[in-house]
């Protein structure tokens, strides 16, 4: 503990400038971190007309209002949306779990003849690839275009996960599966009973990953669904932030909100912008905080393997 | 240790060990189908860059033409264009982008008040979450004329600007700043855990040889943690021509080709929107062999100067 004392330092004159301009760098970049993610929270449940005039920072909500965000879940495409989105998310977030813990599994035994094989055969894929476009007439050659499993098979692994995973699996004394296997333990048993509750931190760890790695994903579906009716959240909020193509069928017509000039219509379309934003990101956000640690565990076990 | 005392053949050793671990290799056959499927066959359809591919066709009745695609693209006009966008993107990205996570985890191993430090990390972690979709969706918003950035860029050079997205010259430091702002809590993580193992001594020796705390950073701290970032200078050297396409496909648009579109982006555009999948397939695979050279050249210089490599 002492060591630690003489590393915070005494009051001398260079080192309370020290801890000034590093408290103060340090919280500027917070705040500059922060901004961004405030800006468009306070900007959404702003007075559209007030915001589109507004200059400068936004400190604090202009007015108050729900009606973007009631536009947003009066919008059916937005609601399909939603609907699809919890679709991949929960099958595609079942089945990355389902390959990662088999793959695992398979790799972390100790006396497997081919496990030196398969490491090959995997660990070129993280090097070498094939690129886009043979990827995707692969996969309209088998069938994974415009329906739910193009949005779940294609990403069903990832290799890095994978290897966080076998890393945890083989984290625990040896001596503990010989004593199942003794006690008469089939293989599957002991998956299930033993190693599997024994990795609960580092299968939440990657669940997390995956979660939100599905959450967010959109280019898969860009590329390979049709039809709008199966598009994700992600997409559609691409269309909108980014095409700038607010074709929501209710503002302008308004269901209980009265839009009644061009202008107006405009305003709620850059209100119904930072809503939707904020709808998508805020789950993640909240939860976070509570899960920082799994998250942060996760980069510390990935780079013992790197 | 079982050493193999007779020369028990390779078959008969295969047969026994996958009678022993048959449950093992049973969840393996899966894992090995998805990694044929999505890998390799992508990996064999790579040989599309030397035919003319037509889906009407077919893979085994198109035409083969050679190296035709890639003497089209290195002949034409976009090839030096995508390449020096995809090179300063990296370049901007490994000047900015791979030092600030560094400047960060220095500054803030020298804090010692815990609950600050916390807040700083979770705030400083949050945008990694974000998605991309999201992240781009808030540029255009603040960069829009009017947008708070806009704003910025129009009180510091005294001119009106419409969206900055328009213009050819804000794109790099566009591209570059998000990223940053993005991901430098993030990826400061990495430092942070090489600095948290580096024994006190070192500090109490350089403190008895006069070393205040700014000395004790930069010749205490620095050297420490420098295997960590040679290891990741390598990836990110490795990744240089590799460029995502996410991102630019977000923000780009035809005002800024000229400075925003990068190979990959390219591959994109020729490929899934004009459909001219033969030739992109080229392109793509001209910057994969590239990116492969660059990492191993790198690795090669790291392992001969600094005696660490990632292989």
């Amino acid at each position: 503990m002492d060591k630690k004392k003489n590393r915070i330092g005494r009051w001398t004159p260079a080192n309370v400038i020290f801890n000034i301009v590093n408290y103060g760098i340090l919280t500027f970049l917070t705040l500059i971190c922060l901004y961004p993610m405030l800006h468009v929270l306070f900007a959404s449940v702003s007075n559209p007309t007030d915001l589109i005039a507004h200059r400068g920072l936004l400190l604090k909500p202009l007015g108050f209002t729900m009606s973007g965000y009631k536009l947003v879940f009066k919008d059916d495409s937005l609601l399909v949306g939603f609907k699809n989105t919890f679709l991949y998310v929960g099958l595609g977030t079942a089945v990355n779990m389902l390959f990662t813990i088999m793959g695992a599994y398979a790799l972390s035994r100790r006396e497997l003849l081919l496990k030196k094989a398969v490491m090959v055969i995997i660990t070129i894929t993280m090097f070498f690839g094939g690129g886009l476009i043979p990827w995707f007439l692969v996969m309209k050659q088998v069938g994974l275009y415009n329906n739910v499993w193009a949005m779940v098979l294609p990403t069903a692994l990832n290799t890095w996960n994978m290897i966080i995973l076998r890393t945890g699996f083989q984290s625990f004394p040896y001596d503990l599966e010989e004593a199942a296997v003794i006690d008469g333990a089939s293989q599957s048993k002991i998956l299930m009973n033993v190693i599997l509750p024994l990795s609960k931190p580092v299968l939440a760890v990657i669940f997390l990953y995956y979660l939100v790695g599905n959450w967010n994903s959109w280019f898969n579906a860009m590329v390979l669904l049709k039809d709008r009716a199966r598009y994700p959240l992600q997409l559609l909020l691409k269309e909108i932030l980014v095409m700038n193509d607010v074709s929501m069928s209710s503002v302008g017509s308004a269901g209980g909100v009265s839009v009644n000039s061009v202008q107006g219509a405009t305003a709620y379309r850059e209100l119904v912008k930072y809503c939707v934003t904020v709808i998508v990101t805020l789950p993640i956000l909240c939860v976070y905080p509570f899960l920082q640690k799994y998250f942060v565990k996760g980069v510390f076990v990935g780079s013992i393997k790197g | 240790m079982k050493r193999k005392t007779k020369k028990e053949s390779f078959k008969t050793a295969l047969r026994k060990d996958l009678k022993k671990n048959s449950f093992a290799y049973l969840l393996l056959v899966p894992v090995l189908l998805w990694y044929i499927v999505f890998c390799y066959a992508p990996m064999w359809g790579v040989l599309l860059a030397f035919k003319d591919y037509k889906p009407l066709l077919g893979f085994a009745e198109s035409q083969w033409v050679g190296l035709r695609h890639f003497k089209d693209f290195l002949s034409g006009p976009f090839f030096g264009r995508t390449v020096r966008n995809t090179f300063m993107l990296n370049i901007w990205g490994l000047a900015f982008g791979f030092t600030s996570p560094i400047l960060l985890a220095l500054l803030l191993n020298e804090v010692k008040a815990m609950r600050y430090k916390k807040i700083v990390q979770t705030i400083t972690y949050m945008p990694h979450f974000i998605s991309l979709v999201v992240i781009c969706g808030m540029i255009h918003i603040f960069t829009q004329s009017g947008g708070i950035l806009t704003q910025l860029v129009e009180w510091i050079t005294g001119t009106e600007h419409a969206s900055l997205l328009g213009y050819a010259n804000m794109f790099r430091p566009i591209y570059t700043f998000s990223g940053i702002w993005q991901n430098i809590g993030w990826d400061s993580i990495i430092y942070l855990s090489a600095m948290s193992s580096i024994d006190p001594g070192l500090y109490e020796a350089a403190e008895i040889d006069g070393a205040g705390r700014f000395r004790k950073m930069w010749h205490v701290t620095l050297p420490q943690i420098s295997p960590t970032i040679i290891i990741l200078f390598i990836f990110a050297v490795g990744g240089l021509m590799a460029s995502g396409h996410e991102k630019i496909i977000l923000l780009y648009n035809s005002l800024t080709y000229e400075t925003a579109d990068v190979i990959a982006s390219y591959v994109y555009r020729r490929g899934l929107q004009e459909a001219s999948y033969s030739f992109a397939t080229a392109v793509g695979l001209i910057s994969s062999a590239v990116n492969f050279l660059l990492l191993w050249f790198t690795n090669r210089v790291s392992k001969k100067y600094s005696e660490i490599s990632i292989f």
